[in-house]
Order: C-alpha cells, then structure tokens, then sequence
C-alpha cells in the first residue's frame, strides 16, 4: 500500500532513512520501496512510501521524528477541481467506513511553509463539504483526522529553488508523529550538559537508527553526560556508557550528574557508566554478540578532542613509564594523550564488529568536508555494512555525517587482522582530510546547531585534560567571541 | 553497576592472561527496580559466564542461581525472575574490582566503576 508521508522540513538528508530504519525495527524485511510526487524534487515535504500495512505506517509515523504523519490518499492534484476528482474517483468502499454516523471525525488545514489563518482554514474546508461526512465533528480525540494539505507552490524557506508547482492533498490521517517528545528532552531544560551533549532531535534520530527498542542493550562507549543514550532508554532500551573523563562521569555539575539526567525523565537507569578508554576497552576478550547497537557521536572536536591512556611523552617513548607507589595510587589521576580521529574510527569499528549482535547496528557521526567529500574517506569495515548516510551540513565548507552500519556476519580472527589492514590505509589517506577539518573545525563549532542550544546555559569544559601535558587550543572566552563575529557574517 | 556489566567486565593490564573473572569487594550495595524483559534474558543468557555470575551473585550473600541451566528454565517465569533480580537489579555502588592475577584494585564510587589504567599499566 502506499501512503503519502509529509515530512517537517528539517535534516532533509536523514528522512528516508529514519522510515528505513523504522520500517525495519517493525519487522518489515526487504528493500523500502518510495517515490517522490510527480515533478518533484528531494527537498520536498511530500514523499510516497511503500509499506505492507496500516498499523506499520502508524507505528513508523508514531515513532519518527522526521515525519508529520502518514496518509491514505483520497485525492491529489495542482488544482482543487484536480483533487474532487480524484476524491470523486475513488474507490467508494474505501471511504464509505469513515463516512458512517457512528465515526468522529475533523478536519486539519496545513500548508507548507506559510500556516494559514482560521480564516483560509475554514475557506479550504468549505471547499470540501461535497464529502458526505455523516459522523458528529470532534475536535479533541475524534475517531479519524482527515488532512487538507495544500502547499500553494512554496519556496523553500532556506533559499533553495522553487520546490514545485501548487500541490493539494486530501487524505485520511493513519498515523501522526509524537514530535511533541522532543520538547521534554530540550537540551535546555536538562539538568546536566556537557558543550558536546547531544540535541535531543538528533538524539532521537540516533536512536531510531539504532533500533533501540525494550530488549535491547546499546552501548556508547564516549557517554559524556549521557545526551546518546537518553533517546535509546525513552524507547526502552537498557543501556550502557562508558567515558575517559572522570569529571563527567562521576562527579558532574552542581549536584547533577549523568544518573539523574536518567531520573529527571524516570528512565531506567543505565547498566553501567564506567570510567574507560575506547582505545584499552575493559571488556573480556570473548565477548561477542552481546550489544544490538553502538551509537555514539566519537569525539573530533575542538573542545573535546579525543584522548586515551598513557601520557604524549610516554606514548612516543620520550619519557619511560614511572611506577606508582600503593600510597601514590589512591587518587591517582593517569596521564591522557590526544587520540586521532582515525585511531579512535578503528577501535570503534574493531568494537562494533566484535560486540554487535548479527543485524545490530553502529550509529556514529564522522566530520567531512564539503568540497572535498569523496564517498571512499569513509571508514569501512568487512562484515560492517553501510546502511545509511546522512549529512548535516554545519557550514558551507563542514559537515558530519551519522554514518549506519549494519553487523553481516560473525567476527573471526581473519577478519580483525584484514580491518587492521584497511584501517591503515584508511589511516594514511585521512591523515590528509584531518589536517583540514582542523582548520574548518572553528567553523564548524560554531554554526553547530549543538552549540547553539547551549547558549542559554553555563557551560563548562566537559572534557578531561588531566594528563601531563594535554591540547586544549581554544580557550571557552575566545569561541564566544568568534561566534558572534562569525554568526554576525554568515548566519 | 549491575551484575551483567560485571560478567562483561575484565582486567586488561598489559601481559594480564588471567584478568577474568574480577573478584568484588562490596562496601555498599543497592537494589533498583528494572523493567523485567524475557527476550532480553533469552539474548543475554548464552553470552554470560555463568560461572562468574554464580560466584559473583553468591559473594554478595545474594539467592542462589543453579550450577545449570536447562533450556527448558529460560522458558519458566520463575527462574526468568530470580535470573533477572540478580543479573540486573543489584547495583554494587561503593567497592572494588579485584584483578584475579595481579591483585589490582580497579574501584567503585558511586557506582562507577574505574577501569582506566596507569602510566605503567598500558
């Protein structure tokens, strides 16, 4: 059956691949099949999916973040005579049970990029009234919502070329996105953040590629104050974080730490938080299968750049490991030393391949430059399958993408020692595209849409430099000020 | 932390053949309600070392889990339910986690367990 989606009109490159990923997570196997509107382009609101039932639309529209909702479509076209038509035309037995005496119902007017007045609303309803609605009207909880959606030949807001010609819908509402969710997990009403804690609407997104659902374990193994994994637990997850900074995870904020950001939305309290290095994992050598999703945002960035175990000089054979006394040992702070994008990229493939379950999932976001993005930078693995690809664009010249990989197969010695291979080579053709985005990382930072929902909070440095002899290059007053000067040119 | 990160849990030292399984040393523990899945413990019951999870649950002065399981069990609420209370709803918030080999002692504040390593560790 297909069903016309209209999404909102926000992370255009990450729709199709939510209602992938959330068709799969109702057990739908195969290829999504969808199509865009006649005469469209991809920025459009109006997409057609292809989905084997009613209530897996109604789930997929439920639990997507992206979508308005999902519709039966009862008629379509450029002018309103081209949509009576169509609704004239179809299929009597397809309406007749929504028509009845004994159904609710009310009508929705919505528009896209203009919202219309009561005024216009109640002119297009008119324009209906040919139906031959028999059932009482019900504006709260009504049995069913049918949509007039008319987008009047937008433009998109953004400045992009003209989207389309007019295009009216009329359609019976199957299912409507609880989007209203995202407004509890506002980053700016939670009680502990971090400058690198997730936006909830890409959090959420996240999970969703995820599959988090109840039964499931999902792992981040760079936790920070929690901002991944909270979406994942809101689905019913049981989850597990894991972080090199011991600030963040133990001590916290003003009282607040990761686990009463759990309470805060009386979600089940994680596993495990540990104190750990993604580059000298604590798990038993044999684990394997264990997790249905990885899902975390590794750190590349200014702010919190990556770090692990042993300090620089240690780790460059410049300085010999000195041995701690037991009395030196109590509160002991180890040295850390700065992890490459592409050593930390390794490690966490290594992870996921190892620990995934067959069909579980790796949610990571990689930085990439625009002009220069070339599909092959991309970190591979041989049994971890590129599911989706979606691109944020943070600046003209920056973006992350949140890379989805799918676990095919199980994780055999051969296989380690092949990722190791290709994770070298993948090493030396980053090194490269690293030199870059250092220089296009400010820009990054500050046109992120994560850095603007903090403004309204105080923020503190999040991450550890507690080593002997750490990088932290830019210091909290100076961002600020480069981000007013640079949002005062380009924003 | 629960007794599921417990059993996932190992001593990684450099030259450490025989960090598995950590031996606990428990000042204070708390128990916290989970949400009970069956499917989960279908999942995660293979993936255990039902060993470390015997002798960890029983160091804790907890009820005792059978030396084996038969498939027949995962089937039965009963045993899902006491499986499930040990594996995941005793939280270990102040301790240690003891390396079997070396004696290292890896602590436990807060409920968060240390496992990162020293200079001369890695």
């Amino acid at each position: 059956m297909w069903f016309l989606a209209f999404f909102a009109h926000r992370h255009l490159d990450f729709r199709i691949a939510e209602v992938e990923s959330l068709v799969k997570l109702c057990g739908v196997e195969g290829q999504l099949q969808w199509k865009k509107p006649e005469g469209d382009h991809e920025h459009s609101p109006f997409y057609y999916f292809d989905l084997p039932s009613e209530e897996v639309a109604k789930k997929v529209a439920g639990r997507s973040i992206l979508l308005k909702g999902l519709y039966e479509v009862w008629g379509s076209g450029h002018t309103v005579e081209e949509v009576e038509a169509g609704i004239r035309a179809y299929p009597e037995e397809r309406k007749a049970p929504f028509l009845g005496e004994d159904v609710s119902f009310k009508v929705v007017v919505d528009g896209f990029g203009k919202a219309f007045t009561m005024e216009e609303q109640l002119q297009k309803m008119e324009r209906f009234a040919f139906i031959p609605w028999k059932g009482p009207v019900r504006m709260k909880d009504p049995d069913v919502r049918f949509w007039i959606i008319d987008s009047l030949g937008g433009y998109d807001p953004l400045g992009l070329p003209p989207l389309q010609d007019r295009i009216i819908f009329f359609g019976r509402e199957i299912g409507a996105s609880e989007r209203g969710v995202l407004g509890k997990y506002d980053l700016k009403k939670r009680r502990y953040i971090g400058p690198t804690s997730m936006d909830a609407e890409i959090s959420f997104l996240m999970a969703n590629q995820g599959l988090a659902r109840p039964g499931s374990l999902v792992f981040d193994p760079f936790c920070g104050t929690g901002s991944c994994l909270i979406p994942a637990a809101h689905f019913g997850a049981l989850t597990l974080g894991a972080d090199i900074d011991i600030r963040v995870v133990k001590y916290g904020k003003r009282g607040h730490t990761i686990w009463s950001n759990f309470e805060q939305y009386g979600l089940t309290a994680p596993v495990a938080i540990l104190r750990a290095d993604n580059h000298q994992q604590p798990w038993r050598n044999d684990i394997r299968e264990t997790f249905h999703a990885i899902v975390c945002d590794p750190p590349y960035g200014v702010r919190a750049g990556g770090r692990k175990s042993g300090g620089k000089k240690l780790l460059s054979g410049k300085a010999e490991p000195y041995v701690l006394t037991e009395q030196q040992k109590d509160g002991h702070i180890p040295s850390t030393a700065p992890y490459t994008l592409a050593e930390c990229l390794h490690d966490l493939l290594d992870l996921a391949a190892r620990t995934l379950v067959i069909g579980g999932r790796l949610v990571f976001f990689v930085p990439c430059s625009v002009p220069d993005y070339d599909p092959k930078q991309l970190p591979t693995h041989p049994i971890l399958r590129l599911v989706a690809n979606s691109e944020q664009l943070l600046t003209r010249k920056f973006s992350r993408r949140l890379l989805t990989m799918q676990k095919t197969g199980p994780y055999t010695d051969e296989l380690a020692a092949a990722a190791a291979e290709t994770s070298r080579e993948f090493r030396e053709r980053h090194v490269e595209i690293v030199e870059q985005s250092r220089n296009e990382e400010i820009k990054a930072l500050l046109c992120s849409s994560k850095r603007g929902e903090e403004d309204g909070n105080e923020v503190e440095v999040a991450n550890g430099d507690d080593g002997e002899d750490g990088d932290v290059p830019v210091t909290e007053g100076g961002v600020r000020d480069e981000l007013r000067t640079y949002r005062a040119k380009w924003c | 932390m629960r007794l599921l990160t417990h059993n996932m849990l190992a001593c990684n030292i450099k030259g450490v053949t025989k960090g598995y399984p950590l031996k606990i040393e428990a000042t204070k523990t708390e128990e916290k309600e989970t949400d009970f899945n069956a499917g989960f413990l279908r999942h995660i019951y293979p993936k255990l070392d039902w060993k470390a999870l015997r002798e960890a649950a029983a160091s804790l002065g907890l009820e005792e889990l059978p030396e084996q399981v038969e498939p027949s069990q995962l089937e039965d609420e009963d045993f899902l339910r006491r499986f499930h209370h040990v594996l995941l709803e005793i939280h270990l918030e102040e301790g240690a986690l003891v390396c079997p080999e070396t004696g290292r002692r890896f602590p436990v504040s807060k409920g968060i367990p240390n496992m990162l390593l020293n200079e001369d560790e890695v």
